[in-house]
């Protein structure tokens, strides 16, 4: 019995293109050494310059000398294509990328450079001339990822100067995926920036939140008996009041514990986090985040104090720095 | 630039952060520069029709960027011997990526970095990093 027969017509449940049969792929494209790949130009002071300008990058090692020297980080862009898609005079016609092109014709057309592995044995002096040659050295199985279904493409490059000196290697992994389909017809054109999620501030606790915008650390006091809490609520603990008003706390307080999350890194935090658990002088106890130590250098009673802090526009936050053992 | 001095450098040693504003302009000149055209770099329209917001950097100005990021810090005695990077979500125009990196090892001269390019939406980049250092006779006398 199949529930996708029976259901109505649906954009949402169109049978994906069929895949490409992978060990087709394998079959003909892996471990075949593609090559030589001639630079267009031989490298130049011009294009070193080109490109620290647009990294920012100012280190007198590339242009400070009379013969420049490539920032290695260039390597794979000497041998590439133009603008138009043409190797230069005196490459081989065989092309590299076919592979790629295979997966396009077949609907995983989506294509992104996840990771790289370089290996710079020797540098590149302006005048050299430089030629590549290009392995595809594995192609995963189907995995499922965020962008969509796809699989992973290695490229194992190897790039010589004009004395055929192995200057640099590198591993360049590409994945091959069949986008997925948007939750809506629209395409996305707004770039959402991850933001904290923030607190909710109602009665008995919108006065924490405004007095951290204020730039003060603000604990509840029961109006009756006097007695301090945190974090906030409607009811004294002690005398059951629900008269309350704020005392200013100074800040200060010891480390009674900590955890430092490490993985997985979701953002908007920075990593290590570390969350800690301080007991303020004033005598209640508070969650927040230390900054500015590793987690190495924390012992249990640490004498730490706050830093209140716009994390973010509108959400100030108590954090907390060691300041005494 | 003050550069580190290999005797004086231990594991755990945190790299200064370098912050990257992301601009259609960063993008496009990174682009150009590591002679990368395809289109999802340089024009908007089509970067939508892959299902993007915007036009993304490449990873090859990524990878400019570390080196960059490196060599501030190791100074220009150094020399990057291999880089070794994971790309991860992705560099927007109108973002900042904030770049950090700490030593993991160091073995004769070569200090491993470890180092990380995070953005608004979360890790733009992360890797290893291996510099060869220069030997100080002087620091090494002391």
């Amino acid at each position: 019995m199949s529930n996708r027969a029976s259901a109505p017509p649906n954009e949402r449940y169109t049978l994906p293109m069929p895949a490409p049969d992978l060990q087709t792929l394998r079959d003909r494209y892996l471990n075949q050494r593609v090559g030589p790949y001639i630079a267009w130009n031989v490298v130049s002071r011009t294009q070193i310059w080109q490109w620290c300008a647009a990294m920012g990058d100012e280190n007198p090692a590339y242009l400070g000398a009379e013969t420049a020297t490539a920032p290695p980080t260039m390597l794979q862009s000497w041998t590439f294509r133009d603008v138009h898609g043409k190797y230069a005079p005196g490459s081989t016609d065989a092309n590299t990328y076919e592979v790629l092109g295979k997966f396009d014709e077949l609907g995983f057309f989506g294509s992104v450079a996840v990771s790289y592995d370089q290996t710079y044995h020797q540098p590149l002096l302006e005048g050299d001339r430089i030629h590549s040659y290009s392995t595809i050295v594995d192609i995963s199985d189907w995995k499922d990822t965020g962008l969509g279904k796809g699989s992973f493409v290695t490229e194992h490059a190897e790039y010589f100067n004009q004395r055929d000196e192995l200057c640099g290697e590198a591993r360049i992994t590409y994945l091959k995926y069949q986008p997925a389909k948007q939750a809506s017809s629209e395409p996305p054109t707004a770039v959402k920036k991850i933001l904290r999620i923030r607190p909710v501030e109602n009665h008995d606790s919108a006065h924490y939140w405004q007095g951290l915008r204020e730039g003060k650390l603000l604990l509840q006091q029961c109006s009756e008996c006097q007695t301090l809490r945190h974090p906030p609520q409607p009811m004294c603990e002690s005398c059951q009041s629900i008269n309350w008003t704020t005392l200013e706390a100074s800040g200060a307080g010891t480390v009674h514990s900590y955890t430092a999350i490490h993985y997985p890194e979701i953002p908007p935090f920075d990593y290590p986090n570390i969350i800690v658990l301080v007991d303020l002088h004033e005598g209640v106890r508070l969650a927040s985040q230390l900054i500015g130590c590793k987690p190495d250098d924390i012992n249990i009673g640490d004498r730490v104090q706050a830093n209140i802090q716009e994390v973010e526009e509108g959400l100030s936050l108590p954090l907390f720095e060691v300041i005494g053992k | 630039m003050t550069t580190p001095q290999l005797s004086m450098l231990k594991p755990g040693e945190i790299l200064p952060a370098l912050e990257i504003p992301i601009t259609a302009t960063q993008i496009v000149s990174g682009a150009l520069a590591s002679q990368d055209f395809e289109d999802v770099h340089h024009d908007k329209a089509a970067a939508n029709g892959k299902g993007t917001p915007d036009i993304f950097m490449n990873i090859l100005t990524t990878n400019g960027l570390v080196g960059r990021y490196l060599t501030d810090w190791a100074g220009p005695q150094s020399s990057i011997q291999r880089i070794k990077l994971s790309l991860g979500v992705p560099n927007f125009p109108g973002d900042c990526m904030v770049l950090s990196g700490a030593v993991v090892s160091i073995e004769d001269a070569v200090v491993e970095v470890s180092f990380k390019g995070k953005n608004g939406l979360g890790n733009h980049v992360s890797g290893s990093a291996w510099l060869q250092l220069p030997t100080s006779p002087e620091q090494e006398n002391d």
